[in-house]
């Protein structure tokens, strides 16, 4: 059975307080903190962006997966942060990783499921007999507008999923995607920052969305709440995805392992995959695990992962998820978190 | 300011530390030469270089040239990397005073410049300390 | 091979010369030369320039200060080997006339460095290094030896005040050189607290822009000796030589091999050793370029190239005085001048001439120009004839 046979996250050092942006706002840090159960985020630092952490988290799903990159037929990066508006973020990291040239490349976009669009797409392409591999990344070093309450989530990180039929150390055994047309968040192009709808990003959107997609995988698969060792939802913030998983009848020990946002911030297209990465990292033989993304706009693709025996051979094999959460960590003020996103305009 | 070509021609070095390793008497040279310097030998290996290693000596840019102003100050090293072959990269994600000689380090994949707000951004390879 | 001498020098007074253009700085320097020498003719002519193309824009020297010297339609080229362009422009033109190709020729130096921006010179300087291999990361050329002078403090045990004295004595010597670009004295402690450039150099460990020039006029011993009124000084050797572009491609960072190279040759061609040598001009772009110039020049042992200093043996009255004119610390590093200016230097202490900063009972004179961090490297050996 088709699955993911090798993985990797990769996290920038810098992490930015919540109290640290709301001294600067005026705002009260506590109503984020416990409102939103946020507690800092990730920053980027000036020489890295989404090809960089790209390029990080898929040299770390190779040393996991042990396979020769030019077996590799496709590389994915889903993100909303592509460095270049024109020029794909997948011929750089699918050069960096040495799977040129008898490869497909594509970007991807759909707000923070822009990952694991890339992961379907992947999946599809390795159970359909296409190639022998194939590479799906979600990385974002997403920004929100100064003093918006985005500003006190959005986060850089990445991960990456190399899908295979050989040594597969967690299935795919259902998928299923769910999608309407709901303007909750967006940004048009020349724009600097998003925007969003405001309290319409809730129910109607990330919780309607979200709901849909778990509710119909658990009822294709004849799958119940209480069969999965863990469960991943999309992370904007700490709160959503524990509201949404008390809604849909899941403990919150479920949650625990991939529920990185509260240190981590929102990663977009990285959050959920990175989630699953953590998952990955300490999930046992015989586990099954439940992710469910959100995009903007919207929709949510949800995967049921069954782990194998192999994958206690393979996660020691790179650095863990929470290597990066948890190790090296700078705290950033927020002059040097200005200049690092570039809000600071220099002279010519 | 050149062309893009001039950038695309060094990916193989920049992304990958593609190296050449001389057939003659082994000598690993970055970037590849077409005449080993060693014996003269004009038939070489395409050989990718390790990716861990140790800083030899080192300084910190603190007046740097125009496109790198906004990076300042940036460590800078000359690498030794585990197979001996030595480079010159940044030390990223280090403050000047954790830098050391011998200190280990790893290479990542890093943003180098860019071209202006409208031009090409320029990947390579950085040196990063390996703390754990 | 004929034997070659120097019959006249050129300098003007270097620093930032806001009035005057590459071409003025360049045809008085000549002038001068050609005035000290008291020749009515000029053969042949080599300009040293590092880069007038990115300085100001022009290249085609050659023919364009030919033109305003005066001395067109003789031969006139531009000779580039980046900060030792001077040393090798006059190494050319000894080779002219040791040849017996032309009898005078005439050897310039020249750099107009201030009509760009700080960054502007930066860049036009970091042309010297290996652009896609260490310029492409982000160093300069005061990071190149600040690495440099990291490795030496490591292996030597060199120290932070012992490069400082190198600025400190070369200040010194400067403050009696009319034509230096600073005349001002400084101390350990205001090179140690001055801004930092690259760790753990600081500004005043590094030489200055400059805008400058000098000149040379070389032609056979024997008629130096029928026409020359002063001291004739002859070329005793001229040698040359390259190494890795890039200081991660040497096998030791702390050593200048292309300086020990070409100095090996000199000293062979002109049958002396370094301890026949009393006074040598080395180019102390950086304070850890002179420590490791006189360690690669046999003057030192190597690795004591930081004690030596502090013990007083480079300075003016010292067991080998280096840099009496202030070197390109205080007289300025106009670099495509530097070279032609050093040879000015010597011939002037050969001469007895120097006033103040005289070397007593100067006889064997040395220069060593290099280029980058000495991926190229020109000596000349120089006595009183
Ligand atoms: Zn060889």
């Amino acid at each position: 059975m088709a699955g993911i046979v090798g993985y990797g996250a990769y996290a920038p050092r810098y992490r930015i307080k919540v109290e640290e942006i709301a001294k600067v706002w005026g705002t009260d840090a506590e109503s984020y903190k416990r409102g939103l159960r946020l507690e800092e985020k990730s920053v980027p630092g000036l020489d890295q962006d989404v090809i960089t952490m790209s390029v990080e988290a898929a040299r770390n799903a190779l040393k996991r997966a042990r396979i020769d990159p030019k077996k590799i037929g496709a590389v994915y990066i889903g993100s909303e942060s592509h460095p270049y508006a024109v020029k794909p973020s997948g011929t750089v990291v699918g050069e960096a990783i040495g799977a040129t040239p008898d490869v497909h490349c594509a970007d991807f976009e759909f707000a923070c499921k822009a990952g694991t669009e890339g992961m379907f797409v992947a999946l599809g392409l390795i159970e359909a007999g296409k190639m022998e591999y194939a590479l799906a990344i979600g990385a974002d070093t997403s920004q929100g507008a100064p003093s918006d309450a985005l500003e006190y989530s959005t986060a850089a990180g990445a991960a990456a999923f190399i899908f295979g039929t050989k040594d597969v150390i967690a299935e795919v055994t259902h998928t299923f995607s769910y999608m309407t047309d709901t303007p909750d968040f967006w940004r048009r192009e020349y724009m600097h920052y998003p925007r969003h709808a405001g309290r319409f990003t809730g129910a109607p959107a990330y919780f309607k969305h979200i709901k849909g997609a778990a509710k119909a995988i658990m009822e294709i698969s004849g799958k119940k709440p209480e069969d999965f060792a863990h469960v991943v939802f999309h992370q904007p913030n700490g709160k959503f995805p524990t509201t949404v998983g008390k809604q849909l009848g899941f403990k919150p020990q479920q949650l625990e392992t991939g529920l990185l946002c509260p240190r981590l911030g929102n990663t977009y297209s990285g959050s959920s995959p990175m989630g699953l990465t953590a998952v990955l990292d300490v999930a046992k033989p015989g586990e099954e695990i439940l992710m469910v993304s959100y995009g903007s706009g919207a929709g949510s693709d949800a995967f049921i992962y069954r782990i194998t025996e192999k994958i206690t051979e393979v996660q020691g094999l790179a650095p863990k998820t929470t290597d990066y959460l948890d190790r090296n960590k700078v705290y950033i003020d927020y002059g040097t978190y200005a200049k690092l996103r570039k809000k600071i305009r220099m002279g010519e | 300011m050149s062309t893009s070509a001039r950038y695309w021609r060094e990916i193989p070095q920049r992304y990958r530390l593609e190296a050449g390793k001389c057939s003659g008497c082994g000598a690993i040279w970055f970037p590849p030469r077409l005449v080993c310097k060693e014996c003269g030998k004009r038939e070489f290996e395409v050989v990718n270089l390790p990716d861990r290693g140790k800083v030899q000596t080192f300084t910190v840019i603190r007046v740097p040239p125009s496109e790198f102003c906004d990076q300042a100050p940036y460590a800078l090293g000359v690498i030794e990397l585990e197979n001996g072959v030595l480079l010159q990269c940044q030390i990223a994600d280090c403050s000047p005073d954790e830098l050391s000689v011998g200190m280990p380090v790893r290479i990542e994949f890093r943003k180098i410049k860019e071209e202006g707000e409208a031009g090409i951004i320029c990947y390579g390879y950085k040196a990063v300390p390996v703390r754990e | 091979m004929r034997d070659v001498a120097v019959i006249g020098i050129g300098m003007i007074k270097w620093g930032e010369l806001w009035e005057k253009s590459l071409r003025t700085i360049f045809v008085e320097a000549a002038l001068n030369a050609i005035d000290d020498a008291g020749v009515d003719h000029i053969d042949s002519m080599y300009v040293g320039c590092m880069s007038s193309g990115l300085f100001v824009g022009q290249e085609h020297l050659g023919a364009l200060l030919a033109d305003y010297l005066g001395i067109a339609p003789v031969s006139a080229v531009r000779v580039e080997s980046a900060c030792a362009s001077g040393g090798a422009a006059f190494r050319q033109g000894f080779i002219e006339v040791a040849s017996g190709m032309s009898d005078i020729v005439l050897v310039g130096g020249v750099e107009k460095m201030t009509d760009v921006s700080g960054g502007g010179a930066t860049f036009a300087l970091s042309t010297a290094a290996d652009q896609e291999y260490e310029v492409y990361n982000g160093v300069t050329f005061p990071g190149l030896y600040a690495m440099m002078a990291r490795a030496h403090m490591e292996r030597y045990g060199t120290t932070r005040k012992q490069l400082a004295q190198v600025a400190v004595k070369n200040h010194e010597n400067g403050s009696k050189n009319p034509h230096a670009q600073f005349q001002m004295k400084i101390t350990v402690d205001q090179v140690i607290n001055s801004v930092m450039i690259a760790d753990p150099l600081t500004i005043l460990d590094c030489s200055p822009i400059t805008d400058g020039a000098a000149a040379a006029i070389l032609c056979p011993l024997e008629v130096a000796r029928k026409i020359s009124k002063k001291p004739v000084v002859k070329v005793k050797s001229s040698s040359a030589a390259t190494d890795s572009i890039a200081i991660h491609q040497r096998k030791d960072i702390t050593h200048l091999q292309a300086a020990e190279d070409a100095a090996a040759k000199a000293y062979k061609l002109a049958g002396v050793e370094p301890s026949d040598v009393d006074l040598a001009e080395v180019h102390d772009c950086f304070t850890i370029a002179e420590i490791c110039a006189i360690e690669a020049l046999g003057f030192v042992e190597k690795g004591k190239g930081g004690s030596a200093t502090e013990a007083g043996e480079t300075a003016i009255g010292g067991r080998i005085p280096i840099n009496p004119s202030g070197g390109l610390k205080a007289k300025g590093h106009p670099v495509g001048a530097t070279g032609v200016a050093q040879i000015c230097e010597v011939v002037t202490q050969l001469r007895g001439d120097a006033g103040e900063r005289q070397v007593e009972n100067a006889r064997i004179g040395l220069t060593q120009n290099m280029g980058g961090t000495c991926a190229s490297c020109v000596v000349h050996i120089l006595e009183v004839a």
